[in-house]
């Protein structure tokens, strides 16, 4: 029972960054039609800023960690918005060449950051909490668990209020579904376009810090590892779908951990048969609107 | 821009090549305000094109196209909306996961929100949602107003259209066939709520349709067009009685 419990909350913090990657791929997708390559540099650059910080401002005070946290998000929502004005904005619906533009930006930052901060991992402490364990139902919980798990319930929430309370988050929501006609009603949809870019780069700059505490440590591959997952969950949500990547984050790190641990260590490739099942018999994801 | 001797639409001697195929040629006539103006042709004529071109997905590579005596050109989709131009598509011009009253509020937003705050909420009581209720009142859909728009008959999707222009207030709007797939029962509830649209607002209709019956009943001129070019713009009886525009376009399989 307890190790259930255990898979179950390291399942939905996994589940937690998964989703705060994901997120921001699926918005992105759904609303230009840009499969962002690059979007483990917005999640790694996030990782990076936010250690630097939290070392700066003595690493082991929730104080730090806060500050580590926002200057995570921003910097990568900065990154974000600049990649979206200065590269993505002359390639709308040049697909192929957004593919090509954003692995190689990809390739350049991993060699970027390995250039600033070397290829070896960096240890990183956080707050001493997060590395004590909280007894859950007779199993012994990590506690930087809980604080994937709520950060990625408030984003979620936010994004969430923001598509369906405000005036841009409706834009947002009838460019995904008709972006034509949304520029004929006299709308300048490109300012929705930054403004995605840049809400999915403060939540995957935001997963970066996260991530480090969840794994102990940030590398300059730690986005592109978690951005496979992250593209994996958005094709198994429905491209374009927030709460489709909700889901599917949860259900593919849960599968992954159960796999992990009653198969033999063999989460990653029933994930992907997932994967393979999900395009063969619902092409269009599980909350993806049929095309 | 505003000045009432313009014509609403002048488009001057426009071409369209793509890929060495001659879509549009040569194609220039205008429409004076708060005409409606019908245009007709086979499959396949250039009558989407030309809509394409005139509201800015499409660039010309010849002739100029001007709004209100506006040359509006080279001007991107959106201000050309800005400059008073408002269009349905011939498939679906909606946002089927909305409700009825965001999708018209969204184009009443377009012309209200000026000064768009980004985290203003807009609650039931602002500007864009009153004017987007009446509009959808209008249109005799009040009941269905928070019903998802993909939900709905194929000719209640047209009259959510049509309250998204009333609630855009365009000064010139294109109609890319808007009897499309709208059961025949309906046609004539949806062709007065147009001819309502054009008389009380005085603004200025150019409609591609098939159903000949409705665009001679509407229009106040027939445009024809075929393989790219415009044979004839005129009165629907000069138009009909024209001996090239008969074997042309009325010789051919539409």
């Amino acid at each position: 029972m307890s190790t259930v419990i255990l898979l179950l909350v390291t399942g939905l913090g996994l589940g937690a960054l998964y989703f705060l990657v994901a997120s921001g791929l699926s918005l992105i997708y759904g609303l230009m039609g840009v499969l962002n390559f690059a979007h483990g540099s917005f999640l790694t650059v996030g990782a990076f800023a936010g250690w630097e910080v939290a070392r700066r401002t003595g690493a082991d005070s929730w104080f730090s960690f806060l500050v580590s946290i926002l200057i995570g998000a921003a910097v990568g929502a900065l990154f974000a918005a600049f990649t979206e004005l200065v590269l993505i904005r002359r390639l709308y619906e040049r697909h192929i060449e957004q593919v090509l533009i954003t692995v190689g930006l990809s390739l350049a930052t991993v060699a970027l950051f390995e250039g600033i901060w070397g290829t070896d991992p960096v240890f990183i402490d956080g707050p001493a909490w997060f590395s004590q364990t909280t007894n859950l139902l007779g199993a012994q919980i990590p506690n930087d668990r809980f604080i994937s798990i709520i950060a990625a319930a408030l984003v979620l929430l936010g994004m969430v209020l923001f598509l369906k309370r405000t005036r841009y988050g409706m834009i947002i929501r009838a460019g995904v579904e008709n972006r034509s006609m949304v520029t004929a009603l006299g709308i300048d949809v490109r300012k929705a376009f930054t403004l995605v870019f840049t809400i999915g780069g403060a939540a995957a700059g935001l997963g970066g810090v996260l991530a480090s505490h969840y794994f102990g440590y940030v590398s300059p591959l730690l986005g592109g590892s978690l951005l496979i997952f992250a593209f994996i969950v958005t094709v198994i949500g429905g491209l374009g779908s927030l709460t489709g990547a909700a889901v599917a984050s949860v259900a593919v790190a849960l599968l992954q951990q159960f796999a992990n641990f009653y198969l033999f260590g063999t989460g990653d490739f029933v994930v992907v048969i997932a994967l393979a099942l999900v395009l063969l018999f619902r092409p269009s994801g599980l909350l993806g609107r049929k095309s | 821009m505003s000045n009432p001797a313009q014509p609403a639409l002048a488009v001057d001697n426009v071409g369209l090549q793509i890929g060495g195929a001659r879509i549009l040629e040569g194609v220039g006539f205008s429409v004076p305000r708060g005409e409606m103006v019908g245009v007709i042709g086979p499959n396949g004529a250039g009558k989407t094109t030309l809509f394409n071109l005139i509201s800015g997905v499409l660039r010309p590579m010849a002739g100029t196209i001007a709004i209100n005596g506006q040359d509006v050109t080279q001007l991107p989709v959106h201000r050309r909306a800005k400059a008073g131009l408002g269009r349905t598509f011939q498939t679906s011009s909606l946002f089927p996961g909305l409700t009825v009253l965001e999708n018209v509020r969204l184009a009443a937003q377009a012309r209200i929100g000026r000064s768009l705050s980004v985290l203003r909420f807009p609650g039931a009581s602002d500007a864009a949602t009153r004017a987007a209720k009446e509009n959808v009142d209008e249109v005799g859909l009040g009941a269905k107003s928070s019903a998802a728009a993909g939900d709905l008959s194929h000719g209640d999707k047209r009259k959510v259209e049509i309250a998204m222009l009333l609630a855009a207030d365009p000064a010139l709007i294109l109609l890319d066939e808007p009897m499309a797939g709208v059961a025949s029962g309906d046609v004539p509830a949806l062709s007065a709520i147009i001819r309502r649209m054009h008389r009380d607002r005085g603004c200025t209709v150019m409609m591609v349709e098939h159903h000949m019956d409705v665009v001679l009943g509407l229009v106040d001129r027939v445009a024809v067009m075929h393989h790219g070019s415009l044979l004839a713009i005129d009165t629907p009886e000069a138009v009909m009685a024209d001996p090239t525009v008969q074997s042309a376009y009325l010789g051919e399989p539409v």
